[in-house]
C-alpha cells in the first residue's frame, strides 16, 4: 500500500459504517492497538547530518530497515538517536521514499553506489518512480554492459585445456594470441585483395592487336587470370572449411554474416566450373561473376571500422527504412506532378511517370546531372520545389544514423581504452597488494631473525616492532602466522618461489640439510619425506607456473618478498621452500573476494614421472588464488 | 513565421495535454483568464463573507506554471470547537489528508482512486460515489478538510444515534428522507461489487436484491416499500448485531 494512503486507513474503517446496518451477521472483532503511542519524532544520525521524520512515516513500510526493528541494532543509547555510517546524500531519497511513498534516483549519484545503499536499507529498486525508472535502468544497463566487458575480456585468456579445435577457433577470432594466427590473417587479408584487384584488373582493356578492338586484359590473358582466381578460391575454401571444422557450434555459424559472405564469395567459381560447358547458361555464368565483388566484404574481418559500420546500419534500420519510405513518397508526388507539368511541352523527355523518376531522384539528391530538364514554367517552378524539399528530406533522418554511429565508435573506442588502462591498472593493484604481503614477511622475518640469533627479546624491540605496526596489521599478521603453523608451509615471495622452481627442475636432489633451518619441525619433515621418495617431485612444476604466474586475467597474489629476503635466507636453507611452493596459498586480500578452490590432495611424491603431468599444471594453478577487484 | 503570444501558445499546450482549471473544469481562455476566475473564485461557498478571514485562501500562481488553486482549511481551534477529535489527533488526520491532496480539496477521482487502493480485488467506484456524496455535504463537487474532518467525527466519535443518522444519510441517495427499494438495491450492489468476482461461495446475481429484500423486511415497519430515519434508527436499536457492529468505530483512531 502506498505510503499516503496508509495515512488514509482510518477514514476506509471509518466509511465501512454504511455496511454495518445492512449486514446480517455480526462483525469481527477489531484489532486492539497495543501500547497505542503517541506518534514520535525519531532522530536519524546519517554521517552527521541529522534526519528526523515520524515513526509512522517510517512504520509504513515495514519490510525495509527503518520500517522494522532492524533499526534497533543502530539504536545509540547515549544519544537517543539511530546512528548509520553512509552516505547522507543518499539517504535523503531514501527517506522521501518514506515520507512519498516514491523512490527517486538522483541523477548525479552513482549507480553502484545508489544500489548498494538501497541494499543497505532494504528497499528493492524496482520501485523507482516512473520518472526515474528510465534513467536508472539505462544506467544499470551501462555499467552491466562495462562490466561484462571486462569479464569477456577475461574469458579469452588462455585457459589451461584447450583441444586442438578450440585453440584453432581462438586463433582465427582473435589473431593476436599466436604467431600461426597472425601469418594465416595477413595471408588471408593480402589474398582477399589480390583477388579484388584480379577482377578489377580483368575488365580493363589492355594493348590492342592491331586487326581487334581493345580486348578486356581478362580475355587476354585468360588462362593467368584463371589461374589466380583459382588459388584464391582454394585459399578461401580451406580457410572456410577450417572454420567450419573449428566453430563451436557448427549451426551457429553457418548462419553468421561473415560465414555467408564466405560462401557467396567462392560459390560462383564453383558454379562456373560446372557450368562452363553450357552455352545457353553462359548469360547466367557472366552475372555470377559479379558475386566476385562480394569478396571484398570478407575485409571486414580484417578493419573493426567496416564492422563498426555495418553494425550502424543495423542498428539504425529503422530510421533508414523511414529516409527510404519518405524519399520513395516525395519521388513520387513530384514524378507525377513534373509529368503532367511537362506533357504539353514538345520533345519532352518526361515520357511517362517512371521515366520521370529518374528526373525526381537526380534533382532531389542535388546531383542535377541534366539529361532530363523542365521546359514548361510550371515545370520549372515545380522543379525547384522539388529540389528543396530533397534536401530537407534526406537531412532529417541523416543526424539520428550518425549519432547512432558516434555512439557505437565511442563505445567501442572505450573499450579499447579500457583494456590498454586494464593492463596498468593491474599492474599497480599488483604493486600494492605485494606491498602488504612483503610487509607480513618483513616483520615474519625480523621476528624470526630474532629468534634464529637467539637474541634476548628486549622490550625495546618489541615496542619498535609493535610500532610500526598497527593493530590491525599485528593483527592480520598473526592470522597468517597461524596459517603457516597450521598447514606446515612458509609464505615466500614471487620471485623466489620462480626462482626456485626453476633450480628445482636443473638440480637433480633437493639439498636439504634440517639443521640450519629457522623453521620448525614440520617443514624438516617434509624435506626428509621428501628425500625419501622421487627425488624430483617438482621438476614438473618449473613450466606450468611460469605460465600460471603470467596470467594476467586475474591477479594471482603468489606471496611475494622483498629481495633482501633472499640475500638474508640464503644462509638459511632455501632449497627446503621447493617444497613448501607447492602449496603456497596466498596472502593477503582485503577488499576483494576471494575465491579459494578447495586444494586437492597434494601429493608429488606419488609422481614418477619428473616431466609434466597436466594434474601438476592443475594443482598449480589452482592453488593461487584468483582475486579479482570488483 | 507568426510568433504566437506567449499566454497563446501556453494555453494550446495545456489544451495539448488536457490540463484543465480545477475548480471549473473549463480550459482556460486566454486573455482574461484571471478576471474570470477571480470572478468565480469569489462565488465560491469557502470564499463567502460569513467565513472568517482567516479562511481559504486561493492562489493562483505566475503565468508559467499551471494555475492551482490551493485551499487551506480553517484553524486548527475552530476545527476542535466544530469536531470532536483532539489537537493531536486532528494533526495527523491533516498531515495524512494534506500528503494525499496537496492542493487542499479531494475531487471525486481522487477519492474513488484511495478508496480503490484498499480493495484491490473488487469494483469500489460505486460505493465510494456513494461516500463522496456523504462526505461532501456542500454539493460543491470536492470535499475539503472540514468536510472530511465533520464526517469522520460523526463516524467515530458520535453518540450511536450520529452514527445511525449518518448511515442514513449515505444510504439516502437523493436525501429525500427516505430510503425506496430502488435506492437501497444500487447501496447493495455497490457493496457486493467491492467483493468482485473470486468469492466463495460464488456471487449470484440475485444476491444483492436478496439482501434488500431482507432488509426491507427488517426494517421497513408499515410495509410501505420506502424506511424512513425513525423505522431505520429504530430497528437498528432493536437489532443487538446493529449496536454491536456501531461500538466498532470507537478505537479507530
Amino acid at each position: 500500500m502506498a505510503a499516503g494512503v496508509a495515512a488514509w486507513l482510518p477514514f476506509a474503517r471509518a466509511a465501512a459504517i454504511g455496511w454495518m446496518p445492512v449486514a446480517n451477521c455480526p462483525m469481527p472483532v477489531a484489532p486492539r492497538d497495543h501500547g497505542k503511542r503517541q506518534d514520535e519524532l525519531i532522530i536519524l544520525n546519517v554521517s552527521g547530518r541529522r534526519f528526523q521524520t515520524w515513526r509512522t512515516t517510517l512504520d509504513r513500510y515495514p519490510d525495509t530497515l527503518l520500517g522494522s526493528s532492524e533499526k534497533e541494532f543502530f539504536y545509540n543509547e547515549e544519544t537517543k538517536e539511530y546512528f548509520f555510517d553512509r552516505d547522507p546524500d543518499a539517504f535523503r531519497s531514501i527517506l522521501n521514499f518514506y515520507r512519498t511513498g516514491k523512490l527517486h534516483y538522483p541523477r548525479h549519484e552513482c549507480i553502484s553506489a545508489y544500489d548498494e545503499e538501497l541494499a543497505f536499507f532494504g528497499i528493492i529498486p524496482e520501485i523507482i518512480g516512473d520518472c526515474c525508472y528510465e534513467e536508472y535502468k539505462d544506467r544499470k544497463r551501462e555499467n552491466a554492459e562495462r562490466l561484462m566487458d571486462d569479464q569477456e575480456e577475461n574469458k579469452d585468456n588462455k585457459l589451461p585445456n584447450m583441444n586442438f579445435r578450440e585453440t584453432m577457433w581462438r586463433a582465427f577470432e582473435n589473431p593476436h594470441t599466436s604467431t600461426m594466427a597472425l601469418v594465416f590473417y595477413y595471408v588471408t587479408g593480402f589474398f582477399i585483395a589480390i583477388s579484388v584487384i584480379t577482377n578489377v584488373v580483368e575488365t580493363v582493356p589492355c594493348g590492342s592487336t592491331p586487326n581487334q578492338k581493345d580486348v578486356p586484359c581478362g580475355e587476354r590473358y585468360t588462362v593467368a587470370f584463371f589461374c589466380m582466381d583459382t588459388a584464391c578460391v582454394m585459399i578461401f575454401t580451406v580457410e572456410y572449411l577450417m572454420r567450419l571444422f573449428a566453430a563451436p557450434s557448427r549451426y551457429r555459424f553457418m548462419r553468421s554474416v561473415m560465414s555467408i559472405i564466405d560462401v557467396v564469395a567462392i560459390l560462383p567459381y564453383y558454379i562456373g566450373l560446372v557450368m562452363t560447358n553450357n552455352e545457353d547458361v553462359s548469360g547466367a555464368f557472366v552475372t555470377l561473376r559479379v558475386f566476385r565483388v562480394f569478396r571484398i566484404f570478407k575485409f571486414s574481418r580484417h578493419s573493426q571500422g567496416l564492422r563498426i559500420l555495418g553494425y550502424t546500419l543495423k542498428s539504425c534500420a529503422s530510421e533508414l527504412g523511414f529516409l527510404l519510405f519518405s524519399l520513395t513518397m516525395a519521388i513520387i508526388i513530384f514524378a507525377t506532378v513534373m509529368f503532367y507539368a511537362e506533357k504539353g511541352s514538345s520533345s519532352s523527355k518526361f515520357t511517362s511517370i517512371p521515366a520521370s523518376f529518374w528526373y525526381t531522384i537526380v534533382t532531389m539528391t542535388t546531383l542535377g546531372y541534366g539529361d532530363m530538364v523542365p521546359k514548361t514554367i510550371a515545370g520549372k517552378i515545380f522543379g525547384s520545389i522539388c529540389s528543396l524539399s530533397g534536401v530537407l528530406v534526406i537531412a532529417l533522418p541523416v543526424p539520428v544514423i550518425v549519432s547512432n554511429f558516434s555512439r557505437i565508435y565511442h563505445q567501442n573506442q572505450r573499450a579499447d581504452k579500457r583494456r590498454a588502462q586494464k593492463k596498468a591498472r593491474l599492474a599497480r593493484i599488483r604493486v600494492v597488494k605485494t606491498g602488504m604481503s612483503s610487509a607480513f614477511l618483513h616483520n615474519k622475518r625480523n621476528g624470526l631473525f630474532n629468534e634464529l640469533l637467539e637474541l634476548p627479546c628486549s622490550e625495546e624491540v618489541e615496542q619498535h616492532l609493535s610500532k610500526t605496526a598497527s593493530l590491525l596489521e599485528s593483527q592480520h599478521h598473526h592470522l597468517l602466522h597461524c596459517l603457516e603453523k597450521t598447514t606446515a608451509h612458509e609464505f615466500v615471495d614471487e620471485q623466489l618461489y620462480e626462482q626456485n622452481c626453476r633450480e628445482g627442475a636443473v638440480q637433480s636432489y633437493p639439498s636439504c640439510s634440517p639443521s640450519l633451518s629457522s623453521q620448525e619441525g614440520p617443514t624438516g619433515t617434509c624435506c626428509t619425506h621428501q628425500a625419501r621418495k622421487n627425488p624430483l617431485p617438482d621438476a614438473s612444476v618449473p613450466p606450468t607456473c611460469q605460465g600460471a604466474l603470467q596470467e594476467l586475467s586475474a591477479v594471482h597474489i603468489q606471496c611475494s618478498d622483498q629481495p633482501a629476503l633472499s640475500t638474508s635466507r640464503s644462509s638459511l636453507n632455501m632449497k627446503l621452500d621447493d617444497t613448501s611452493r607447492l602449496n603456497c596459498k596466498s596472502g593477503l586480500i582485503t577488499t576483494a573476494i576471494i575465491s579459494i578452490p578447495t586444494p586437492p590432495a597434494v601429493s608429488p611424491e606419488g609422481d614418477s614421472q619428473p616431466l609434466t603431468s597436466p594434474s601438476m599444471q592443475t594443482i598449480a594453478s589452482s592453488n593461487a588464488v584468483k582475486v579479482s577487484t570488483l | 513565421m507568426k510568433a504566437k503570444t506567449r499566454e497563446q501558445s501556453l494555453s494550446d499546450s495545456r489544451e495539448l495535454d488536457g490540463s484543465y482549471d480545477q475548480l471549473t473544469g473549463n480550459p482556460p481562455s486566454s486573455q482574461s483568464k484571471k478576471t474570470i476566475k477571480q470572478r468565480f473564485l469569489k462565488l465560491l461557498p469557502c470564499c463567502q463573507p460569513s467565513a472568517t478571514p482567516s479562511v481559504s485562501q486561493y492562489s493562483i500562481e505566475d503565468d508559467f506554471e499551471l494555475s492551482t488553486v490551493c485551499y487551506r482549511p480553517e484553524g486548527l481551534e475552530k476545527l476542535l470547537e466544530q469536531t470532536k477529535f483532539t489537537k493531536k489527533e486532528l494533526q495527523i488526520l491533516y498531515r495524512g489528508f494534506k500528503n494525499e491532496c496537496p492542493s487542499g480539496v479531494v475531487n471525486e477521482e481522487t477519492f474513488k482512486l484511495i478508496y480503490s487502493q484498499f480493495f484491490p480485488q473488487g469494483d469500489s467506484s460505486t460505493y465510494a460515489h456513494f461516500l463522496f456524496d456523504a462526505f461532501d455535504t456542500q454539493k460543491n463537487g470536492s470535499v475539503s478538510f472540514e468536510d472530511f474532518v465533520a464526517g469522520l467525527s460523526i463516524i467515530l466519535r458520535g453518540s450511536i444515534n450520529d452514527r445511525l443518522n449518518w448511515a442514513f444519510n449515505l444510504y439516502d441517495l437523493n436525501k429525500d428522507g427516505c430510503i425506496t427499494k430502488e435506492e437501497m438495491t444500487d447501496i447493495m450492489k455497490s457493496i457486493y461489487d467491492m467483493m468482485g468476482k473470486c468469492t466463495y461461495p460464488s456471487m449470484k446475481e440475485t444476491a444483492p436484491s436478496e439482501h434488500v429484500e431482507n432488509f426491507f423486511q427488517k426494517m421497513d415497519r408499515n410495509k410501505d416499500g420506502v424506511v424512513t430515519i425513525d423505522e431505520f434508527i429504530e430497528s437498528c436499536q432493536k437489532d443487538e448485531n446493529i449496536m454491536q457492529s456501531m461500538q466498532l468505530f470507537d478505537n479507530v483512531i
